[in-house]
């Protein structure tokens, strides 16, 4: 088929960013699994080269070296922080999630001429640097800091807490940093609620407390389902949070696979738990991504 | 309801924002300290904030930051926005699923993995990392979120304004530089806003890409808060959460101010009509 002018053009719009993320996202995952099916080297950089394909297929076949996932299965640390992170995600997702409903409900419900400076003061942290706002939970939590400092002055504890360090603080930061990702879906799907469902609803002698959870709570669900894929899946990955307040104690993988790659400069290992990290993950990603078709679908 | 908050609606969104605001407002407070601890309050001080302009490699780190973010977030809005027509005026193509895949999977994906992928591309490709790896790294990540920011406006906005100038006779280039541009102008604006203070913000990305001699300021920042808090930090941490929240009212402040004039027109155009 010969393309058209028109058809042409079409494909220098589509064709850019689909090129450069052919390049620069998907062929990568491919370079990682590759590389995780090699050995490590004293070298720069670092591994031993891999198989190549123009040897034949079947000296492809005994190239390949799963040495690496085998290391991983037999070693109970990198087990244990893949379960310590799936547990630590899926929990700090339903804190942020009880934590952010009754505030993107307060915002939903506000009045009309409230509701851009609210949804402006969500975005606003969104938007600061993530660093920074776990920056400054450590001179909260730390045994010396404002929160043990407060509590002491008001006399309900007599000894410093010790927060800082803890998975209590890994919570903590995860819920704090990643309540404005869950809020904004959920005040999205709040707001479109019809207020005229809930008053006919109220109309036929329904209790507020019921009508809340018979219609206003499965009409939010869209945005709690893209508020809790967008907290779980990026927070199972976390590496700042737990490195900064979780100290030594919080197993995330984020952090081993960190600890792999710059501490003991093993990148073959590396890949091979973001492989399987990617693995983990897949189906909430398709999910997610499904999850927005459907909502760009929906919004025309 | 109308009109006013109720008790538990206040009650929640005051929790809610002391929350999200304490936490910043102490960091800022206290980095016009005059202590070195940054819990114990001691009067009032600048110093930490001339002490900065002293140390050279954060000036250094702050300057190589501000560049991968500018080339960064311009080239990622230019590609972000022709993902975003893609996405709601292209239809059906073959590999649709898979580039809104692409565009939507970038957006959950550990940091690490990100990281990790790209730096092995670039040594596939045998490039020097630096500079440039960095910004071609934040350009990959940062262009999804800018066009997640214009498609959410381009699927607002009535097509068939764009179907009358064409049947007027406008070319589709013309059409778009003429028509959809200046109409979803402040949602380019706001995409290249984010993709900006993305840049600024990231560490792990750009630990993982960069190379000797290319240190960005969270990098610094990094290094220096596992060392322990100190108040200059709290003062360059001050200085970026000001830029951002000034960054943020600007693009709040055009949007509105082209939502009101749009709304403006209408009105002038149904009052002419009638």
């Amino acid at each position: 088929m010969i393309a058209r002018p028109r058809d042409l053009r079409r494909w220098y719009v589509i064709g850019a960013p689909f090129l450069w993320l052919l390049v620069f996202f998907l062929i990568p995952f491919f370079i990682v699994f590759k590389l995780s099916l090699s050995d490590v080297a004293t070298a720069i950089p670092p591994y031993t080269p891999t198989f190549s394909f123009s040897t034949g297929i079947v000296s492809f076949f005994s190239q390949l070296d799963f040495e690496n996932y085998s290391f991983i299965f037999s070693d109970s640390l990198y087990i244990n922080s893949y379960l310590s992170s799936l547990k630590i995600a899926f929990f700090s997702t339903i804190l942020t999630l009880l934590v952010a409903y009754p505030m993107a409900y307060g915002m939903a419900r506000a009045p009309k001429a409230w509701q851009p400076t609210l949804m402006m003061l969500v975005i606003l942290p969104f938007w600061t640097s993530f660093l920074i706002r776990i920056y400054a939970w450590i001179a909260i939590l730390k045994p010396e800091g404002f929160l043990s400092i407060f509590l002491i002055k008001l006399g309900i504890i007599s000894e410093p807490l010790q927060i800082m360090n803890t998975t209590t603080a890994v919570y903590i930061g995860i819920v704090y940093s990643y309540l404005p990702f869950m809020l904004l879906p959920l005040y999205a799907s709040l707001e479109k609620i019809n207020p005229s469902l809930l008053e006919a609803a109220q109309d036929l002698g329904s209790q507020p407390w019921r009508s809340f959870w018979q219609v206003t709570f499965p009409l939010s669900l869209p945005g709690v389902f893209a508020g809790c894929l967008l907290v779980f899946i990026p927070a199972v990955g976390e590496f700042v949070i737990p490195d900064l307040l979780g100290g030594s104690d919080t197993l995330m993988i984020g952090k081993t696979l960190w600890t792999e790659f710059f501490n003991n400069r093993d990148w073959p290992l590396a890949s091979a738990v973001a492989v399987l990290l990617l693995l983990v993950l897949i189906v909430p990603i398709v999910l997610f991504q499904r999850q927005q078709e459907l909502e760009r679908e929906a919004g025309r | 309801m109308k009109g006013r908050f109720s008790w538990f609606n206040a009650t929640s969104i005051a929790f809610g924002f002391a929350f999200l605001y304490i936490p910043i407002l102490l960091l800022v407070i206290f980095s016009f300290n005059e202590s070195k601890l940054v819990t114990v309050w001691a009067g009032w001080s600048t110093k930490w904030y001339s002490s900065l302009l002293e140390n050279q490699g954060l000036k250094d780190a702050a300057w190589v930051t501000i560049r991968v973010a500018v080339v960064s977030a311009t080239v990622a809005t230019v590609l972000g926005t022709l993902a975003a027509i893609t996405l709601v005026r292209m239809g059906g193509f073959r590999g649709r699923t898979l580039f809104s895949g692409m565009i939507f999977a970038p957006l959950v994906m550990p940091d690490v993995i990100t990281g990790l992928s790209l730096l092995l591309v670039f040594v596939a490709l045998g490039m020097d990392r630096g500079f440039w790896t960095i910004t071609l790294a934040h350009i990959t990540f940062t262009m999804c979120y800018a066009a997640v920011v214009v498609q959410a406006r381009l699927q607002d906005f009535d097509k068939s304004v764009e179907e009358a100038a064409m049947d007027l006779g406008a070319s589709p280039v013309g059409t778009f530089f003429q028509v959809t541009l200046p109409i979803i102008a402040p949602s380019v604006i706001s995409a290249w806003l984010l993709a900006f203070t993305l840049s600024l913000d990231d560490l792990v990305i750009a630990s993982f890409t960069t190379g000797p001699g290319a240190t960005t300021l969270p990098m610094k920042i990094y290094s220096q808060v596992r060392l322990g808090v100190t108040p200059e930090i709290n003062a360059i941490s001050t200085i970026l959460v000001g830029i951002v929240t000034v960054g943020v009212l600007t693009a709040a402040y055009i949007t509105r101010r082209q939502t009101n004039k749009a709304e403006l027109e209408r009105r002038r155009a149904f009052g002419a009509a009638g």
